[in-house]
């Protein structure tokens, strides 16, 4: 089992006093800021990033691990205890969680989040364990324009399916290639789109972008809309759970674990849709459904094990792919970039110990989150009332700090503020900003992929199609893009719509 | 319902980037061999030519009535219109660090961005905030540019801090 040697070797670089210590900062600070309303786990891990830049890259992943459970678990807080959820993902989650709370059971909701989020972290990371390699050797025997075909879907997927609006979509896709065509070309040193600056010979950085869009857009989104008064959060107590909602959750947790895992690995899964299924599904199963609607503790349990469990999913394709396929995943393959390696197929190879490193600390981040959080929800609670101008002045300074930080050139605050401007028209014109990070990562890639097609067949259009793969994936993107079309013929009336999988095919 | 005719003005900023980009195109040197038969164009003229195509067909999204939906938050009141008085006094602020980062240093410029955000977003607690936003630049500056060796310039406060 060479999984298994490599995955003790990853552990064995993570028990050392000094690291379990960045692992513990990770998480903490991890869950506090992603507690902090308006803070999203993806906006967590980018503005956290300036804090691993002077690290070593061991030591950053690490940090990385824990920043990422972290967020995760501290988004799910922020919903229960406020009625208002921030992530798409968590949005169920708020439903029957913030009922509980109104109704004093604040602390078993929390109890049954941390502790689902828990099974499924674990649960996801070992399947994230034994599915990625296998996936590995699959990709390592395909070629350039399977890579093509496979990033062209990864396009169309986060452009067309999730989200309300396809034409939405890719206007913000396109947004985001354009930006990732500034800066030299590499194959052939020509410029492009640099209008003679210096500072944009090498391209615009993928982490000012990201901080640009989520920390800045959001910030400036937020400040337009500011709340005169914050809403109410809902005083919580120790968390914990009786004996009936032990035998009330566990069942959830694992349903939930299951639903979760693989939508995070489909290039177009996502979150939100394995939440709702996980909702209706224990609803469906559930003893007491006249409960749901009123604060029933499987509707958070199920909900929040499949929306971890699919975070720790989408890790399979954005480490044995480099395709990420949530935002966070954008984020952190941008992190991995600043350090000067490159995702893909051949990064389990060329870094292995690395990686192994990174998913053995996923594991210790998630037990440390597990003993974090039971004791520490009221503080995590307090984080809650902030003052608003504080927190958002404080997204903006570290934004800032950690744009600057990257080049050390007051030129890239400029950008971002300039992509902070960008990202506040997308929020207001209901644009989705996944798509714009996707294309700023994956657009030099997939023409890199592209070039080295075409350069193996002379220049012959004919070289862009490879194996039985691409013909697949072409296969399922033409579904995708006719899916309207399709669903049109086969019911002639729309039907209204009953959950967000309809709604994506508007 | 009303519309939303705002939308047009996004269409027209992505037909702006589509054209911006065909024409930069234009200008980039033919530089194809046979390494690279295709060379650095058609890639840069696709994408301009698709943000037109697709700057068109969200007019008519528009036009038929399409609308996007306003992203909530925690902290969102859709119901109130856009507050452009905060927006621009929080752009102010962050051009203002830009500008003086390099010369002044991240600990001034970064305690004027706090403070400056704050104010701009309804903070009038004149004691407490500055407070705040001196010690969060001096925290980070020893924290992170001294203690984790990342790049803040120390400006004129070079030799004191």
């Amino acid at each position: 089992m060479g999984e298994l040697g490599n995955l003790l070797d990853g552990f064995a670089n993570v028990v050392s006093p000094q690291n379990l210590l960045i692992a513990l900062i990770g998480v903490t600070i991890g869950t506090a800021v992603g507690v902090l309303p308006g803070i999203g786990p993806a906006m967590t891990v980018a503005l956290l990033l300036p804090l691993t830049y002077g690290m070593e890259p061991t030591q950053a992943f690490i940090m990385f691990a824990g920043i990422f459970y972290g967020g995760m678990y501290g988004g799910s807080t922020t919903s229960i205890l406020l009625n208002t959820p921030g992530e798409s993902s968590s949005v169920v989650t708020a439903i029957e969680g913030n009922k509980m709370a109104k109704a004093g059971r604040a602390a078993q909701a929390l109890a049954t989040a941390a502790i689902g989020s828990f099974v499924a972290g674990l649960i996801g990371t070992l399947l994230l364990v034994f599915v990625t390699p296998p996936m590995v050797s699959f990709a390592i025997s395909l070629g350039a324009p399977d890579y093509l075909a496979i990033m062209l879907l990864g396009f169309i997927a986060v452009s067309a399916v999730l989200g309300a609006s396809r034409i939405r979509g890719f206007a913000s896709l396109l947004i985001g290639l354009a930006v990732g065509l500034v800066g030299i070309d590499r194959v052939t040193g020509q410029q492009r789109l640099t209008f003679d600056l210096p500072q944009l010979a090498d391209g615009i950085d993928v982490i000012v972008v990201a901080v640009g869009i989520f920390a800045v857009g959001e910030t400036l989104w937020v400040a337009a809309h500011l709340r005169r008064r914050p809403a109410e959060v809902i005083p919580v107590g120790q968390p914990w759970l009786g004996r009936d909602d032990w035998r009330r959750s566990w069942k959830p947790w694992l349903r939930g674990t299951g639903l979760g895992f693989p939508f995070g690995v489909m290039p177009a899964g996502g979150a939100e849709i394995p939440t709702y299924l996980s909702y209706a599904l224990e609803k469906r199963l559930s003893k007491h459904p006249e409960e749901f609607g009123k604060g029933a503790i499987e509707g958070v349990a199920g909900p929040e094990a499949a929306n971890n469990a699919s975070a720790a999913g989408t890790l399979v394709p954005m480490l044995a792919l480099g395709l990420p396929t949530n935002a966070t995943a954008a984020v952190m393959l941008a992190a991995f970039q600043g350090y000067g390696i490159q995702p893909g197929p051949l990064l389990l190879q060329r870094e292995s110990a690395l990686v192994w490193t990174l998913i053995a600390s996923l594991f210790i981040g998630n037990l440390l989150l597990l003993v974090l959080n039971l004791p520490l929800a009221p503080v995590w609670a307090r984080l809650l009332r902030v003052p608003r101008p504080y927190l958002y002045s404080g997204i903006v300074f570290f934004a800032a700090m950690g744009a600057y930080a990257v080049n050390a050139q007051p030129f890239d605050l400029l950008l971002l503020l300039i992509l902070g401007l960008i990202g506040f028209g997308m929020r207001r014109f209901g644009l989705p900003v996944l798509p714009l990070i996707v294309g700023v990562i994956l657009g030099p890639m997939a023409e890199r992929q592209g070039r080295m097609a075409l350069q193996l067949s002379g220049g012959d259009l004919s070289g862009l199609l490879g194996g039985p793969m691409s013909y697949i994936v072409y296969g399922v993107i033409l579904v995708i893009l006719c899916w309207p079309l399709l669903r049109r013929r086969a019911r002639p009336a729309p039907a209204p719509a009953e959950t967000p999988q309809s709604e994506n095919a508007r | 319902m009303t519309r939303d005719r705002a939308q047009y003005g996004f269409c027209v900023f992505l037909a702006a980037v589509g054209v911006l980009v065909l024409v930069d195109a234009t200008t980039i040197g033919h530089a194809s061999s046979s390494n690279d038969p295709i060379g650095p164009r058609p890639v840069p003229i696709l994408i301009g030519a698709l943000l037109l195509v697709v700057a068109v067909l969200y007019a008519i999204d528009v036009a038929r009535g399409g609308v996007g939906t306003e992203e909530d938050g925690e902290d969102v009141d859709l119901k109130s219109g856009i507050d452009w008085r905060t927006v621009l006094l929080l752009i102010a602020a962050f051009g203002l660090n830009a500008v003086l980062i390099e010369p002044l240093g991240w600990v001034i410029s970064g305690s004027l961005l706090f403070w400056g955000s704050a104010y701009a977003l309804g903070s009038r607690n004149h004691l407490l905030t500055p407070v705040i936003a001196v010690s969060l630049a001096l925290i980070t500056f020893y924290g992170f540019a001294i203690g984790l060796g990342v790049n803040l310039p120390a400006g004129i406060l070079q030799g004191i801090l």
